[in-house]
């Protein structure tokens, strides 16, 4: 097996893109992630793309073909793959993409997401959603995503003492670093009465709990770490890559407030890199709903169950605290492409360690780590990466 | 209708054909739950997809059966009444239709324990 390097990453403004379709915001992240990169189109030879539901959204699916065709590499027949593991999709993708370069099959692959999701009303959106979670036995008794996220909180806050002020602490911490952020979609801060004064969505969460409905597309450029140097003065290398899987329905899990599926990526990614949890300096990590990410430090090892709460009240996951946790914002506050969210916590990480990250850069990150959750916790995806 | 594994001893809803535990050494026989359980843990919904935005608000639980396996379902009740460790029985309810004229869906909901049905 090769080590695997980001050579160049790339991504849109997130937001409600009314102007542009799934196809230009395409085009705009590859342009990006591939000038970065310092490649042309015959370098590359593979490229994946994470995509949860383009039938749904823009009634396009095919979108292996239509990526690469977007790309201008369809006359060079590059093999393009769409991947779906449904929010998971862009970190399926970029796994896909280091398998294919760590396994000597592919040399130079680009790992690309995209979801284009203001097409359509918020009641078709809310449903192609909810397709992510069990259709016939949670979706067919009238449950949507917000709701099986609502039901982790409600056992999260009756089992460990969290409160509901500390869930408005990750909105208030997300939103403080989503402003410092050029591509954020939400460029104001919150305070936690105004999280607390939000509307209902599924109770307790409410609407600032939730993260948005949003348009973009996000891409990185993967080569074998002996060659990457080739390409750029500042690889960011791929320490490991790691997925696990657990039941489709919430109601199955061992327990209700732990996704396995994150515990059981975490540990094999950390095992992959030798490394401790307490040796990462930064983490992107799967907050679709404010709860989604107070579990996840705990499931990471970056807490231990049921202090998610209190860390994230204490400051510890906020920049210069212990581990800064969604230093883009998060799905929280960046915007939540389902499709594109695995790559952009990627781009993240990359300027992160590049030390590129402008108003809300961690001083002295070396180590990071991106976490990717598809549903609520059917898949995880874990990745570790370093300067 | 679930089925049991007289090998395990485990109850499974939805019905499996092969037990996850000891999978192929004990042919699985069919169950009738009563359907009695207990709420593990609830929310209640205000912003729903189309198919359900006329019920809203209603309440969602994860309902542990008395035999073990867990389930998600509606519970008829107001918000407040709802809490974590209410007992719950079943009721057959309309879940959905498809327009004004269209297929009306049945299904199980829950009603609390003690309630009338």
């Amino acid at each position: 097996m090769r080590s695997v390097s980001i050579i160049g990453a790339g991504c849109t403004r997130f937001g409600e893109r009314w102007d542009d379709s799934l196809r230009d915001l395409v085009v705009e992240t590859g342009i990006r992630a591939l000038e970065d990169a310092n490649v042309s189109g015959e370098e590359i030879d593979g490229l994946y793309v994470g995509n949860m539901s383009g039938g749904r959204f823009v009634e396009q699916e095919h979108i292996g073909a239509l990526i690469c065709d977007c790309a201008g590499l369809s006359r060079l027949h590059v093999p393009s793959t769409r991947v779906e593991a449904a929010c998971a999709s862009g970190g399926l993708a970029l796994r896909q993409g280091v398998l294919a370069v760590a396994s000597g099959y592919s040399d130079v692959v680009i790992a690309a997401g995209v979801e284009k999701m203001t097409d359509v009303t918020g009641g078709v959106a809310a449903d192609a959603l909810a397709a992510a979670a069990d259709r016939e036995w949670e979706c067919f008794f009238g449950a949507t995503f917000p709701a099986l996220y609502a039901m982790i909180a409600r056992l999260h806050m009756h089992r460990y003492g969290t409160t509901r002020e500390d869930l408005a602490e990750v909105a208030v911490k997300n939103h403080f670093n989503g402003s410092k952020n050029p591509i954020s979609q939400y460029q104001m801060e919150v305070t936690v009465d105004k999280v607390l004064n939000s509307p209902l969505v599924s109770d307790p969460l409410r609407v600032l709990d939730c993260s948005p409905i949003t348009d973009g597309a996000s891409a990185v450029v993967l080569a074998p770490t002996e060659e990457a140097k080739k390409y750029t003065d500042s690889p960011i290398r791929i320490l490991a890559s790691a997925q696990g899987s657990d039941t489709l329905a919430l109601h199955d899990r061992r327990d209700i407030t732990t996704l396995d599926a994150s515990v059981f990526a975490a540990r094999r990614a950390f095992s992959m890199a030798g490394l401790e949890p307490k040796e990462v300096d930064l983490a992107e990590v799967h907050d679709a709903f404010t709860i989604g990410e107070i579990v996840a430090i705990e499931d990471l090892g970056f807490f231990d169950k049921g202090d998610g709460g209190r860390a994230t009240r204490e400051g510890l996951t906020a920049i210069g605290g212990e581990i800064p946790i969604n230093t883009s914002g998060g799905l929280k506050a960046c915007g939540h492409p389902v499709g594109a969210t695995g790559i952009k916590q990627a781009y993240e990480m990359v300027l992160q360690l590049r030390g590129e990250a402008g108003k809300r850069q961690v001083e002295g990150a070396k180590v990071g780590l991106t976490h990717n959750v598809g549903g609520c916790g059917g898949t995880a995806i874990v990745h570790i990466m370093s300067r | 209708m679930g089925t049991h594994c007289p090998k395990c001893d485990e109850y499974y809803y939805p019905p499996r054909a092969i037990c996850p535990n000891c999978r192929r050494a004990a042919k699985m026989e069919d169950y009738r739950f009563d359907g009695k359980g207990t709420v593990v843990t609830f929310t209640t919904i205000y912003n729903a997809t189309d198919d359900f935005k006329r019920q809203t608000p209603y309440n969602l639980a994860i309902i542990e059966l008395d035999e073990g396996p867990r389930l998600t379902g509606q519970v008829i009740c107001t918000p407040e009444e709802i809490e974590i460790g209410m007992r719950v029985k079943p009721a057959f309810r309309i879940l959905g239709k498809d327009g004004e004229r269209g297929i009306i869906y049945y299904g199980t909901k829950f009603v609390p324990a003690e309630g009338s049905v």
